[in-house]
């Protein structure tokens, strides 16, 4: 019953032309599966039966379809970056964040305290045989790897370290320990850079680490308040003692000057002197008296014969001063006999 | 005839295709025989061939391998309880062993999760918490030239736990890790699977623990700010009682100063008063008897009384013309 359906279909016209469109399909999918482009940034590992064959660079390329050749794309040029305990969204490379940032914060420092450590990871993918064949997930290795260094290398340290001092040291230490790991995993990535972004105490202690910090400044304050109390107070003293200092010396001055003064005049009154003593000497003696005698509202001149002197001296102020009455009194000034 | 040829070929491609298999680079194959692993494990990647049908393809990795151990408590020596979170990189060198005894790497992955389990938890138990944390012995800490004063040296060799030091450690991290390594590596190996490192990925402070760490940091962190208050306020008292010695310098400094300058001055005019007055007897004398007569404005004044007598040398003329002159040699 097919027998005459058969012939028909043999005839080479008809085939032909049934045929031609499925060829061109089929053509179609062996070109377009045939070429692959890689990217500037990347290389391409081709595996033709599974076994490593070459690596590509950037451009057009073509392999063999369906299954025989497979192209694995590695972006080599890339620098990748692996984010711990925060993560930036937007991010092409799964290995970037992880799912659970707030446990890979914490940590535990040399001196036992805690501290919440923030960091990334650069790195490129430097031996793609490597990177595709010896490790699976070499992504997720270094993460493991870059966490376990970072808790070791914390791990030395103090809290102060961590949080202020420490900080470079850290990032040094913990690039070496990471590259080596990851040479020795034969990872095939270069670890580039190790950067550590935010550390902080844990938040119940922040507080007290900002407590720290006033007293600090408290500490700073106390001492300026003190200087300044201090350079308020002495430089003045200084002044005042050079003032009292010259002052003195002005005194001093002035002091010799004066006996300078006094014993040039001496010497002119006392050369006089030794020509007439006597007369100068009355002179003197007189003019002294003269001068001073009127000023003396209370005077009293007693004769020397007479006794008792006190009756008088009741006399009212004004009473004559030349009555002549007994008395015994001494006259107060009585210049010196030589 | 001609109907049987495209079914015969199409048996023999189908035979062909099934005898043919590819061996990924990152890949090794046994073959098994109705379940029975035939032949040498191949580790070389590329197109094989192998009986069809009768033959089947086990693949197994060859690159390394991860185990992520799954965070747990556990007590370390000194009976504090932590959480420790393991990882270990591992790899199937025997591949036939490790088909014979585990045959996937779901099993194999449950023996780890058991032998790295009970290994860290002796190794973690037999040595104290700083141990496990600290790597380095004897490291000596950077020292905040802020935070960490001579107090802390001070402390430190009083046998007190000081603010920024770290206290020495026998063993460390690395060797703990060590021991782990070693002891499971062991164990691990009669599966045809070699371990290539365990490190510890996290270690923290169990949840219950955590308040009391944070309460002992929130305790050392108070004292620092104490001592730095107190360290202030005691700079500043220093600083007042340097003020005040200061101050009582500057000015005993300056009252002995201006007495040595007075004295000089009254000395050195006393020289002068001395050398001109003492010249001789009659210059003394008439020192006195001048120097006498100054004196006598300032010591008589308005309201003095005067008790004159008629033989003083001013009133001696009152009673009688002195016709001689009065006793003055």
């Amino acid at each position: 019953m097919k027998l005459p359906s058969l012939p028909p279909l043999r005839t080479p016209p008809a085939r032909a032309f049934r045929a031609t469109p499925v060829i061109l399909v089929l053509l179609a999918v062996v070109i377009w599966s045939s070429w692959y482009t890689v990217p500037s940034d990347s290389v391409a590992v081709l595996q033709r039966f599974g076994k490593y064959r070459s690596e590509a660079p950037p451009g057009l390329h073509f392999k063999i379809p369906f299954g025989v050749d497979a192209v694995t794309i590695l972006p080599v040029k890339r620098q990748l970056k692996q984010e711990f305990g925060f993560s930036t969204p937007g991010s092409s490379n799964p290995d970037q964040f992880s799912d659970e940032p707030e446990a890979e914060t914490r940590m535990v420092t040399g001196d036992l305290n805690a501290a919440l450590v923030e960091w990334v990871v650069q790195y490129r993918i430097s031996e793609p045989f490597k990177y595709l064949f010896d490790v699976r997930e070499p992504g997720a290795t270094l993460r493991d790897v870059s966490e376990s260094v970072m808790r070791e290398v914390v791990g030395d340290r103090t809290v102060d370290e961590v949080i202020t001092i420490g900080r470079q040291e850290i990032e040094s230490e913990a690039l070496a320990k990471m590259q080596q790991l990851a040479t020795k995993y034969n990872m095939g990535v270069s670890i580039d850079q190790v950067q550590l972004k935010n550390i902080n105490p844990p938040t119940p202690v922040q507080d007290s680490f900002n407590e720290v910090n006033q007293a600090q400044q408290e500490k700073e304050r106390l001492i300026n308040e003190a200087r300044r109390d201090y350079n308020r107070v002495i430089p003045l003293a200084e002044g005042e003692k050079d003032q009292r200092i010259r002052e003195a010396e002005g005194y001093r001055l002035k002091r010799t000057n004066e006996a300078e003064g006094d014993v040039a005049r001496f010497n002119a009154v006392f050369a006089q002197y030794q020509k007439a003593p006597d007369v100068t000497r009355r002179r003197l003696y007189l003019e002294t008296m003269q001068q001073i005698m009127p000023a003396v509202q209370n005077k009293v001149i007693v004769d020397e014969n007479m006794q008792g002197i006190l009756p008088l001296l009741n006399l009212d102020k004004k009473a004559l001063p030349a009555k002549p009455q007994a008395a015994a009194g001494q006259e107060p000034q009585q210049e010196a006999t030589p | 005839m001609n109907r049987l040829l495209p079914i015969a070929a199409a048996l023999l491609a189908f035979l062909l295709f099934n005898a043919f298999y590819t061996v990924g680079e990152a890949q090794q194959v046994i073959l098994t025989q109705f379940g029975k692993p035939v032949g040498a494990p191949v580790t070389e990647a590329g197109l094989k061939m192998k009986l069809p049908f009768i033959q089947d393809v086990n693949r197994i990795d060859k690159r390394i391998l991860e185990w992520d151990g799954s965070p747990s408590d556990m007590p370390t020596k000194d009976k504090l309880y932590i959480a420790v979170d393991l990882f270990a990189r591992w790899r199937i060198t025997d591949p036939l062993q490790y088909f014979l005894r585990l045959r996937d790497e779901r099993s194999a992955l449950s023996r780890l999760d058991d032998i790295l389990g009970s290994e860290t938890r002796n190794a973690v138990a037999k040595h104290e918490l700083i141990e496990i944390i600290r790597t380095t012995k004897d490291r000596i800490p950077l020292q905040d030239s802020t935070l960490g004063e001579s107090q802390d040296t001070a402390d430190a060799q009083d046998g007190n736990k000081a603010v920024g030091a770290l206290v020495p450690i026998h063993k460390g991290r690395e060797q703990v890790e060590q021991e782990i390594f070693k002891a499971a590596a062991e164990k691990v190996k009669v599966f045809g699977i070699e371990l290539l490192d365990i490190r510890f990925k996290r270690i923290n402070y169990n949840a219950s623990v955590q308040p009391k760490i944070f309460e002992r940091m929130i305790s050392e962190r108070r004292q620092i700010a104490e001592r730095f208050r107190s360290e202030g306020n005691g700079e500043a008292a220093r600083i007042r009682g340097n003020m005040s010695r200061d101050l009582n310098r500057i000015q005993s400094e300056a009252y002995r100063r201006v007495e040595e300058i007075r004295g000089e001055g009254d000395a050195k005019a006393a020289e002068i008063y001395a050398n001109a007055y003492n010249q001789n007897p009659e210059a003394a004398h008439f020192y006195e008897f001048t120097r006498t007569l100054e004196a006598y404005p300032a010591i008589v004044t308005e309201d003095s009384t005067m008790v004159l007598s008629t033989d003083s040398d001013l009133f001696k003329f009152l009673k009688a013309t002195g016709s001689k002159p009065s006793g003055q040699p």
